[in-house]
């Protein structure tokens, strides 16, 4: 069984982020990429599939400028065996992606198709399910467990109050959560071979997708800072304040 | 305009989130309807007629909607939502689920975690786990959006919808339910608790996290914990508030050995009031804690749980 894995690349999650003086975006000149952490944690169950004899071969795949392939090499030292690059300067929403990955989808016949639940810049949660629904395909969404049983996969979901598990019919998508795995770091010598691991460059028009969005943003703000308030001496202060000042308790 | 509020409900119980959800389509403005879809659900769409400002109680009660996953539950939405200018569901994991799974049915974009409405076509939503706001407006004729039940306050219980059954041919061959294990507890649900007590890393181990009980009891707190506790593996994810996890807002936040980490403040930064109690008196949570106490932890709680 093949195993695609979308990755992309963001802002590094520890880099505070600044908001451009006009409003129009993020400011992200000169800011450190990484893959986003959601989808590292993909690329390691793709890889553990493979090492446990499940998956026969591990697909990478990215949307987005030359630069991705950065993180299209992370993937393949992390153990990808080649990877796709559909390569666009255009900001892809959700849908658009979701349309691509479907077109890739078609191409590789992948039996499980793993994206992180989300990514850290957008925040949207939905290019896995979107794939999901333009393949005809069962979701197992926030996944902290995945096992293959013969033609179906079970995936244990985290969901608001606890665990549940759903049976998903091969091929299915999958997006992880952040229990699913711990992801390795690349080794030295995996980093030198993945130079060498074909890279397939595609354009979105090649595979007949406009890169369109009917989303616009108008503008781009920075939330209301919180002001920090007092400090107290003792529980005893602490206490007082919020019966009596804040009045939060009785 | 008219909205189809999607109704989320456990165990034969209507979420309080759905109450906030047509908060937002009030917002919005036009015909509110709500669709309840599961199996065995008379009670919920009940409660759901009770909430002010629906029009109409849709009900499919069907045993394919069991479970409420994805597969039917998009298929069913997508099928109704040609009636409607808007479809909206709260952002919590069956929201995230299933709705944008519809909006690919419907081939428009999908809004997540919508926090306010500047116009029917316009509305403001974190990004970048809340370290800034998009303002996004949206062509698409359906507009598909998961709502943060925290930014919209819950509509009354004073209204009297009348209630009328769907009939959709909906069959799922994709996914089939296996279990679940849910946390049993007496506590209120992280989500909407008025009092959230939480603890990180300082807190050192799993079995600390017992310290807390008491002072949640006494204020009839839920108990939440940051990523950093998570990632130790003191606590189960599903405690988990951040970016990554619960968006909380309640009355009173008690942040205890928590750092204060981005990604944690941006899930508990709309809280009213907050407390932070930590040893290192350099810790950014006490840049957002309305009241600081700098202390050790293993002092502090005892001595405050005795005295709430």
């Amino acid at each position: 069984m093949k195993v695609l894995v979308a990755v992309k690349r963001v802002i590094d999650y520890n880099v505070k982020i600044r908001v451009k003086p006009d409003h129009s975006d993020v400011d992200l000149t000169n800011v450190k990429m990484a893959m986003n952490p959601f989808c590292e944690i993909a690329v390691e169950e793709a890889v553990r599939l493979k090492e446990k004899g499940v998956a026969s071969e591990v697909v990478a795949v990215t949307i987005g400028p030359k630069a991705a392939q950065e993180q299209l090499r992370t993937a393949l030292a992390l153990g990808a065996d080649r990877a796709i690059h559909i390569e666009t300067d255009d900001k892809v929403e959700s849908l658009t992606a979701a349309k691509l990955l479907k077109r890739v989808v078609d191409d590789e016949q992948p039996g499980l198709t793993i994206l992180g639940k989300q990514s850290i810049d957008t925040d949207n949660n939905q290019t896995g399910q979107m794939l999901a629904a333009l393949a005809g395909m069962g979701q197992g969404t926030f996944a902290s467990e995945v096992q293959v049983e013969g033609d179906d996969v079970q995936v244990t979901r985290e969901i608001d109050g606890g665990l549940q598990t759903v049976a998903l019919k091969l091929p299915a998508v999958i997006t992880t959560d952040l229990r699913l795995n711990e992801p390795r770091y690349a080794k030295l010598p995996d980093i030198m071979k993945a130079k060498k691991k074909p890279i397939d460059v595609k354009s979105p028009e090649d595979m007949g997708v406009a890169v369109a969005s009917s989303l616009s943003v108008l503008k781009v703000e920075s939330p209301a800072e919180r002001q920090g308030g007092t400090k107290v001496a003792s529980v005893d202060e602490l206490v007082d304040k919020l019966k009596n000042e804040a009045k939060v308790i009785a | 305009m008219s909205i189809l509020v999607i109704a989320e409900h456990h165990h034969g119980q209507l979420a309080d989130s759905t109450a906030h959800v047509v908060a937002a389509a009030q917002a919005i403005g036009g015909d509110i309807d709500i669709l309840v879809a599961g199996e065995n659900i008379a009670g919920v769409a009940e409660s759901a007629a009770k909430l002010a400002g629906v029009g109409k109680v849709r009900v499919a009660d069907d045993g394919v909607y069991a479970h409420q996953l994805a597969e039917p539950m998009a298929e069913l939405i997508a099928g109704l939502a040609d009636d409607y200018s808007h479809v909206l569901a709260a952002a919590s994991t069956q929201g995230k689920n299933v709705m944008p799974r519809v909006a690919a049915l419907k081939d428009v974009a999908a809004l997540s975690e919508v926090i306010g409405v500047e116009s029917p076509d316009t509305f403001l939503r974190p990004i970048y786990a809340g370290n800034a706001i998009a303002t996004v407006q949206s062509s698409d004729a359906l507009k598909v959006l998961t709502v943060r039940t925290t930014a919209f306050d819950a509509v009354e219980t004073t209204g009297s919808a009348e209630t009328e059954a769907v009939t959709a041919e909906v069959d799922n061959t994709l996914s089939r339910f296996v279990g679940e294990e849910l946390a049993s507890s007496d506590r209120p649900e992280l989500g909407s608790a008025r009092v959230v007590v939480s603890g990180g890393r300082g807190m050192g181990n799993g079995e600390n996290f017992k310290l807390l009980d008491g002072i949640a009891d006494k204020l009839g707190a839920a108990i939440g914990a940051s990523r950093a506790a998570v990632d130790a593996g003191f606590v189960p994810n599903d405690m988990q508030v951040g970016q990554t996890g619960k968006i909380v807002a309640p009355e009173l936040y008690i942040a205890v050995g928590i750092s204060g980490a981005i990604q944690h403040l941006a899930g508990m930064k709309d809280a009213k009031v907050i407390v932070a109690i930590n040893k290192d008196e350099e810790a950014p949570i006490f840049q957002v804690a309305d009241y600081g106490l700098v202390g050790d932890l293993f002092e502090v709680l005892p001595e405050l749980e005795s005295k709430l």
